[in-house]
């Protein structure tokens, strides 16, 4: 009976979860809550949720403990032409006093991992660094198949794709702070 | 640009750079122009004993010679139509995975077994992260970290010494050669001032070596990137056509006092012939000492020999988190549970199907034929031309020493004036042979057989025989002609008759050249002399 009881609220719990993520997924709410039809989706459930109660892979309570402030390691100072050259590699704009706060937080949130013991483990790379690396065959199995790539691009000059001339390197920060004064930001 | 020279005291040469201004101790003429060097001998006795010497260190890369991509199956063809084989993920669309090439993977290993390199039984991928057009997934895989093979050797020689007739060897260090991915094709429309983008050769295999700055001038360069060539070429892992870009070559040149620190480096690139590679690095060797010399500072720049600057130096890196370690094992018994031994690269196997490198059939070609080291040099350097060698020597009993000559330098030095390979020689090596086998017998002197040898090329497909007939080049042994023919001689030069009886041999030969041009060369050198030898005593 109660056997009973538990595989029905996982399948009222299921659809209900799976409706609303299906939501979140797409912006179109229609067309999504239309085509996840409860039947086909009810089918797919074989696991239980980690929502669900009766998963016993989540913890009940949350066990992650706040780590003090004199355990981390002195905060790290960005100097301003540090800051300048990440934003010319990575080609994002920090823009404000506000951003460059931001990824100091950010920083110090990530220094946490430094309270962790790792003497003597290698670091991970991958996920897969117990499997073996599968070697392919040299034989031609892809390609030929100009006509479907360049439809996905929208610049293309007889079968080549076009691209903005080289590198359009990001303006001094003195420059971009006239830029911007100009702008809407 | 004559800068074929350079001041490295290790090259074995007799000349060195002009500096841009003349000491004040030395009254010599100067020329203004970089490019003409002057006053060669007085310029190294006059400069204080440290002379600036050039640093070269050489980072190639080799494109492998292989069917497919690294990561993925689409096809490597060079002059394909743009755009035709690239497969979605040499686009990096998304979803897209990297799948390794085993085919790859065995030319990496094979080129570090070849160069002596200590090939890593685990080697990782990285990614290195820069925005270029022509890498449309914006990183490129690489294997910065923790390469397939490190710590060989490079053994090169080179013709040097005065006459440029002694083999030089010398040995650059390796230091690692690692698998990467090639990044597509950028074509400039000024025009219109866009980039055409064709990604053919986006995600094709290279091994990139890289060399440590062992070397000091182009030549040294120059030698053992023929060297790799070579190699590469009888590993059959790249074709090595350094014009088509299947062989790069970019040069890091520096100037130092020797023991002092070494200088700032500028780096060379675009460089798509041998002979260029030599002549830029001299170039720039003598650039940067001219400005030390000056007291100026020289500026970590990179200099393209020709146009289109790359990507910006500094880049970003992160391991490839969707390739595990790449294993290689030492045979079949060492492979771990459920790995096939066709899927693996196995080093005994890999090691077994090493052909013959360059080095070693020079030393063969030696021992064989007992031929001088810098005739086996010349023999393995042109393509092709050890073949033609070994299959004249079929056809003649000649001593290969005598053979060696009309090969390398009558033959070669037609080949070289018409500007034709090996394989296209009007001339065959059976062809070759016969000549060869005729002058032995007699029936024709030396120079008359050059002569033969000459119409031969002239008419491709006549025979040797064919053509001493025609031009009547038949060797003259009758005695009685050649009796009356050194008579005649004699009675007409009783002066130098004179001089051969009172013991001045020298004259006889003199006395020879003179039948000779009676002659017309045909004349058989051996009788002559007997005959003379006997009129005059």
């Amino acid at each position: 009976m109660i056997k009973m009881l538990a595989f029905q609220t996982l399948r009222v719990v299921s659809l209900e979860i799976l409706g609303s993520s299906c939501n979140l997924l797409a912006n179109n709410v229609r067309s999504i809550t239309k085509r996840c039809s409860p039947r086909s989706l009810q089918s797919q459930i074989l696991r239980p949720l980690s929502s669900h109660q009766h998963n016993l892979k989540v913890p009940k309570v949350p066990t992650w403990e706040h780590v003090p402030e004199e355990e981390l390691p002195r905060p790290t100072k960005i100097p301003a032409d540090l800051v300048d050259r990440l934003e010319r590699l990575a080609l994002v704009d920090f823009r404000t006093q506000q951003g460059l706060e931001c990824l100091e937080k950010a920083i110090r949130f990530a220094d946490q991992l430094h309270v962790v013991d790792t003497s003597g483990v290698e670091p991970m790379d991958s996920v897969l660094e117990d499997r073996a690396l599968y070697l392919r065959d040299d034989t031609v199995t892809e390609g030929d198949c100009a006509e479907e790539l360049l439809k996905l691009a929208k610049n293309t000059v007889e079968e080549y794709f076009v691209a903005p001339p080289g590198n359009i390197p990001l303006p001094k920060r003195e420059e971009r702070a006239a830029i911007l004064r100009h702008s809407e930001f | 640009m004559s800068t074929s020279l350079s001041s490295c005291a290790s090259c074995s040469r007799s000349d060195s750079v002009q500096s841009g201004r003349p000491s004040a101790t030395s009254p010599r003429h100067w020329k203004s122009s970089a490019t003409s060097p002057t006053s060669p001998t007085m310029a190294r006795s006059r400069f204080a004993p440290q002379q600036l010497v050039g640093v070269v260190g050489l980072e190639i890369h080799a494109q492998i010679s292989s069917n497919t991509k690294l990561f993925s199956g689409s096809s490597v063809q060079f002059l394909a139509p743009p755009n035709s084989s690239v497969s979605f993920f040499d686009a990096s669309l998304p979803g897209t995975l990297p799948v390794l090439n085993r085919r790859c993977v065995e030319a990496a290993v094979m080129t570090g077994l070849a160069l002596n390199c200590t090939i890593n039984k685990k080697s990782v991928f990285d990614r290195k992260h820069y925005f270029y057009a022509d890498l449309p997934a914006g990183y490129q895989i690489t294997q910065q970290r923790r390469p397939v093979a490190v710590d060989g050797v490079l053994t090169y020689s080179f013709l040097g010494g005065r006459k440029r007739s002694q083999v030089m060897r010398k040995n650059v260090h390796i230091k690692q050669i690692q698998l990467e991915q090639d990044s597509g094709k950028s074509l400039h429309d000024d025009v219109n001032s866009q980039t055409l983008i064709d990604l053919n050769r986006a995600g094709v295999g290279l091994m990139e070596l890289v060399m440590e700055p062992d070397m000091s001038c182009g030549e040294e360069a120059a030698a053992a990137v023929r060297e790799l060539q070579l190699i590469l070429q009888a590993l059959g892992t790249c074709q090595g056509n350094m014009s088509e870009g299947q062989l790069r070559v970019d040069a890091n040149v520096s100037v130092h006092r020797p023991g002092e620190p070494l200088g700032t480096r500028t780096e060379v690139k675009n460089i798509n012939s041998i002979r260029y590679l030599a002549r830029a690095i001299d170039f720039e060797v003598q650039r940067q000492t001219a400005v030390v010399r000056r007291g100026g500072a020289v500026l970590n720049e990179t200099r393209a020999y020709d146009s289109k600057s790359g990507p910006s130096p500094s880049c970003r890196f992160m391991p490839e988190p969707n390739l595990p370690p790449l294993l290689v094992f030492e045979d079949e018994a060492s492979l771990p549970a459920g790995v096939e031994a066709g899927e693996a690269v196995l080093l005994r196997t890999l090691r077994a199907r090493l052909p013959e490198l360059p080095s070693v059939r020079r030393d063969r070609l030696v021992q064989t034929y007992g031929l001088l080291p810098e005739h086996s040099f010349t023999l393995v350097n042109e393509d092709g031309l050890m073949e033609y060698f070994e299959a004249v020597m079929k056809g003649t009993s000649r001593d290969p020493r005598k053979v060696i000559g009309w090969v390398t330098n009558e033959l070669l030095g037609l080949l070289k004036q018409q500007d034709l390979s090996v394989s296209h020689s009007p001339v065959l090596p059976a062809a070759l042979a016969e000549l060869l086998e005729l002058q032995e017998a007699g029936c024709i002197s030396s120079s008359a057989a050059k002569q033969v040898f000459q119409e031969m090329w002239r008419s491709p497909g006549k025979a040797a025989l064919q053509i001493i007939q025609e031009l009547d080049l038949g060797l003259v042994s009758d005695a009685a002609d050649l009796h009356r023919i050194c008579q005649k001689v004699v009675d007409s030069h009783p002066d130098k008759v004179r001089a051969v009886r009172s013991g001045n041999q020298k004259v006889l030969n003199k006395l020879m050249g003179l039948v000779q041009k009676e002659t017309k060369g045909r004349a058989d050198p051996v009788l002559v002399r007997e005959i003379l030898q006997e009129k005059t005593s």
